[in-house]
């Protein structure tokens, strides 16, 4: 061959373009392809989810709303010392006279006052008392006598200092306010008053609760997707549809019969009571409690650790226990040491599903779960819907995303994630 | 052989999964000890079912088991002993070669020092000394079937059961397993219940075939008697390659028969009698291939018919050539290709005769 030569130098095409290149030209034309398929989903995920997340952990460090309400005061109080004994000077108080007039005119100073209130109970109203009297005023020549004379509040270093501190674009209050602390008049930091300390223990209960309920799926989805795994292809399917019965009711039905179920007055206390277990004045409290949640939400959940762990159960051939029976191993040890190890990939499967859907739910427990039986979305909603802290609420939601992050990079370092079998 | 000497008895064994229908009909069955036996069979025929009865999987509907002389209807797998390899290896997937071979050894709770030397001296066996550490995901289907067999042995057990171990292999290393584990079974003196749909392995390796249809063994022998001499059709259509006439006895002279061969006015068959009622009956006449001469001497046998070859095959060490004889176009006939074998042009004619000896007149089965 004449150019064979030129082949140990650079393997071409037969009209003459290096291989190299022209194979990534044909695989460039599969990507784009790919790509082209998959953007309509990417671009819904990255409008419906990404961007809100994102917006989410901005909210709950944002505090873009002093900058807006007090353009001057955040200038001039930069030169005023947090550790001062003694309030700002005049100039300081004439941009706040400024900016207050101006925010009371917009009618949009009471969101400062509100922001602030979160911090130190009382700033709401002395902004809304300030506000109303502002109106009526001009520019005066000593605006601190002025300031003072409306609320005493505006003399007090407290005032200020909680001013500066939030004085910035940015906050840490809100994430402080989550961990139950708080910052000091000084600046320090410490945990809140005991009976003021909500949302650690919430979090305790959350994962608490989460653990519980995986646990409990567990075991009692393991011998349901055995049994599933095992019996004939016609039975087993009839069996899957019982599982998945639960779906095709709404979601609100179900926690509602379970409160038909378990209230005082309800069947299984009235049942119990009928049979003489119970006394008509001894019923048992199942429900708007922890106990409540734990059974609704176990019922709920039980598909999602059934299924995974059914999938993988599947696949394992019933000649791996028998050739451990035959090898000498009681029914037991063949079990723990050859059909449970091979089942951990579902197991996983099914309690991450579980334990992360678990962590998050908010209907079952609004529901069934009282006050003691509530989560921590429970309380983001209210902080959402009710309260309208936005800020608090992205800070619980920004924990509780980080939170399933931890747990999901243990469960990574402790099973394997590509150890995980979701079907 | 005598009672005692059995390893394994199947006594009057029956086995229904439906209640409707019996899988294993009536089963009487004696392994000896050191025996290599198949349990050779179509789908469907029971031979996997008692396999599975003789490991403890399956309870018997009726009848009893002896190993060692004692029933085992009622003793639990793990407690019987018996060694087994599994259709797909049944290896554990999450253990190494070594933890599978340890397995057994552990359970029975062998010191550490004496699983090691045994787990070594098995690997060793098989030939997979290096590769203990190895997952079964990792080994060829050649190796892995190497693990199963060396785990089934390795806690030394009289009795070892295959359920088509081989099944799963190319037919290169098939072969060479085969002679493998007839070496092992010959090695270690073990006693080898082997199930298999595949007839050409259970002649090379076994002692003993027992025939499986229906439920029903149809005949229990060494492989040469299987294959020379069928008791009936269904084991002479099973076992190797078979010429068949149908027809009807119209003379019986005790050891031979005379056979009219249906539709057909060329004559009557000689054969031997075997499994056939006497003068007026149906019977299937049965003849090996190879046991055809082309042109033999005139006289010199008592079948001589002429035929047309249809169909020259060259299959190098023999010629397969298809006749049209007695009005049947499917008369398969081996001619050896030795330096001189008779030369044969398609559509060509040419005698072929066989002796009384070699066609056997069996039952009339399909």
């Amino acid at each position: 061959m004449a150019d064979a030569e030129a082949e140990t130098e650079l393997i071409t095409t037969a009209d003459g373009i290096p291989l190299k290149q022209a194979l990534k030209k044909a695989l460039w034309q599969r990507k784009k392809t790919a790509l082209l398929l998959v953007s309509p989903l990417f671009l819904f995920v990255l409008i419906t989810f990404l961007i809100p997340i994102f917006d989410m952990l901005t909210r709950s460090v944002d505090n873009s709303i002093a900058g807006e309400q007090f353009p001057s005061v955040v200038v001039e109080i930069q030169r005023w010392d947090l550790d001062s004994s003694e309030i700002p000077d005049e100039t300081t108080f004439q941009a706040l006279f400024k900016d207050f007039k101006a925010g009371a005119e917009r009618k949009t100073i009471s969101r400062l006052g509100r922001r602030l209130n979160y911090e130190m109970s009382g700033m709401s109203g002395l902004f809304r008392k300030t506000a109303r009297k502002i109106k009526k005023l001009e520019a005066p020549e000593a605006a601190t006598e002025v300031m003072i004379a409306i609320d005493k509040k505006w003399g007090k270093l407290d005032t200020w200092r909680l001013i500066k501190r939030e004085s910035g674009n940015y906050t840490n209050s809100y994430y402080l306010a989550a961990i139950d602390a708080e910052k000091l008049s000084d600046g320090s930091l410490a945990m809140k008053a005991e009976d003021r300390q909500v949302y650690v223990a919430l979090f305790w209960r959350t994962i608490r609760l989460s653990i519980t309920i995986t646990i409990l799926t567990i075991l009692l989805g393991y011998p349901i997707a055995y049994l599933l795994a095992t019996l004939k292809t016609k039975t087993s399917n009839m069996l899957i549809i019982l599982v998945l019965l639960p779906f095709w009711t709404s979601l609100l039905v179900r926690t509602s019969a379970w409160i038909a179920l378990l209230q005082k007055e309800g069947v299984i206390n009235d049942i119990l009571v009928a049979i003489g277990v119970l006394n008509d004045d001894s019923r048992l409290a199942m429900i708007h409690n922890e106990a409540g949640t734990i059974i609704a939400m176990t019922h709920i959940l039980l598909p999602f650790m059934i299924l995974p762990l059914f999938s993988v159960m599947k696949t394992i051939p019933p000649s791996w226990v028998r050739a451990a029976r035959s090898m000498g191993a009681t029914p037991f040890t063949a079990f723990r040491r050859v059909y449970l190890p091979n089942t951990i990939a579902g197991i996983g499967a099914g309690g991450i599903l579980v334990f992360i859907l678990a962590i998050g739910y908010y209907i079952t427990p609004a529901l069934v779960g009282g006050t003691k039986g509530t989560l921590i979305s429970n309380f983001i909603a209210y902080h959402v819907s009710t309260s309208l802290n936005w800020g608090l609420a992205a800070a619980l939601g920004t924990i509780l995303l980080l939170l399933v992050l931890a747990l999901y990079i243990l469960y990574d370092k402790v099973v394997g994630i590509s150890n995980m079998k979701l079907g | 052989m005598s009672n005692d000497d059995a390893l394994v008895r199947f006594v009057d064994i029956q086995k229904s999964y439906d209640g409707e229908s019996l899988v294993v009909k009536s089963l009487n069955l004696d392994v000896a000890n050191g025996e290599f036996l198949t349990m050779l069979g179509p789908s469907g025929s029971g031979k996997t079912t008692c396999l599975m009865m003789l490991a403890g999987f399956e309870p018997a509907t009726h009848g009893e088991i002896f190993y060692k002389g004692n029933p085992i209807n009622r003793v639990p797998p793990h407690k019987r002993g018996i060694g087994m390899v599994f259709q797909n290896y049944a290896l554990f997937p999450h253990m190494t070669v070594a933890e599978n071979l340890a397995f057994p050894l552990q359970v029975r709770d062998m010191s550490k020092s004496e699983q090691e030397e045994r787990v070594n001296r098995a690997l060793d066996m098989v030939e997979l000394g290096p590769l203990g550490d190895r997952r079964p995901a990792q080994l060829s289907g050649g190796q892995q079937q190497r693990v199963a067999v060396a785990r089934s042995l390795v806690f030394d057990p009289d009795l070892v059961l295959m359920d088509e171990p081989l099944g799963a292999l190319d037919k290169n290393l098939r072969e060479k397993m085969q002679y493998e584990i007839k070496h092992i079974h010959e090695n270690l003196g073990l006693t080898v219940v082997y199930v298999t749909h595949d007839q050409s392995e259970a002649l090379t390796m076994s002692n003993r075939i027992a025939v499986f249809d229906d439920g029903i063994i149809q005949q229990c022998a060494p492989p040469e008697v299987l294959y020379e001499k069928p008791d009936n059709a269904f084991c002479a259509n099973f076992i190797g390659e078979n010429n068949r006439f149908l027809g009807k006895v119209i003379e019986d002279n005790g050891d031979t028969v005379k056979v009219d061969i249906d539709n057909n006015n060329a004559g009557a068959v000689v054969a031997k009698k075997v499994n056939v009622g006497g003068v007026g009956d149906r019977s299937t006449l049965s003849l090996r291939p190879e046991r055809v001469t082309v042109n033999p001497e005139p006289g010199s046998l008592p079948n001589i018919f002429e035929g047309v070859a249809e169909e020259l095959i060259y299959l190098g060490d023999h010629i397969r050539t298809r006749f049209t004889v007695l009005g049947h176009n499917d008369f398969i006939v081996k001619i050896p290709n030795s330096a001189d074998h008779a030369h044969l042009q398609e559509g060509g004619t040419a005698n072929i005769g066989w002796t009384a000896e070699d066609c056997r007149a069996l039952d009339p089965s399909d």
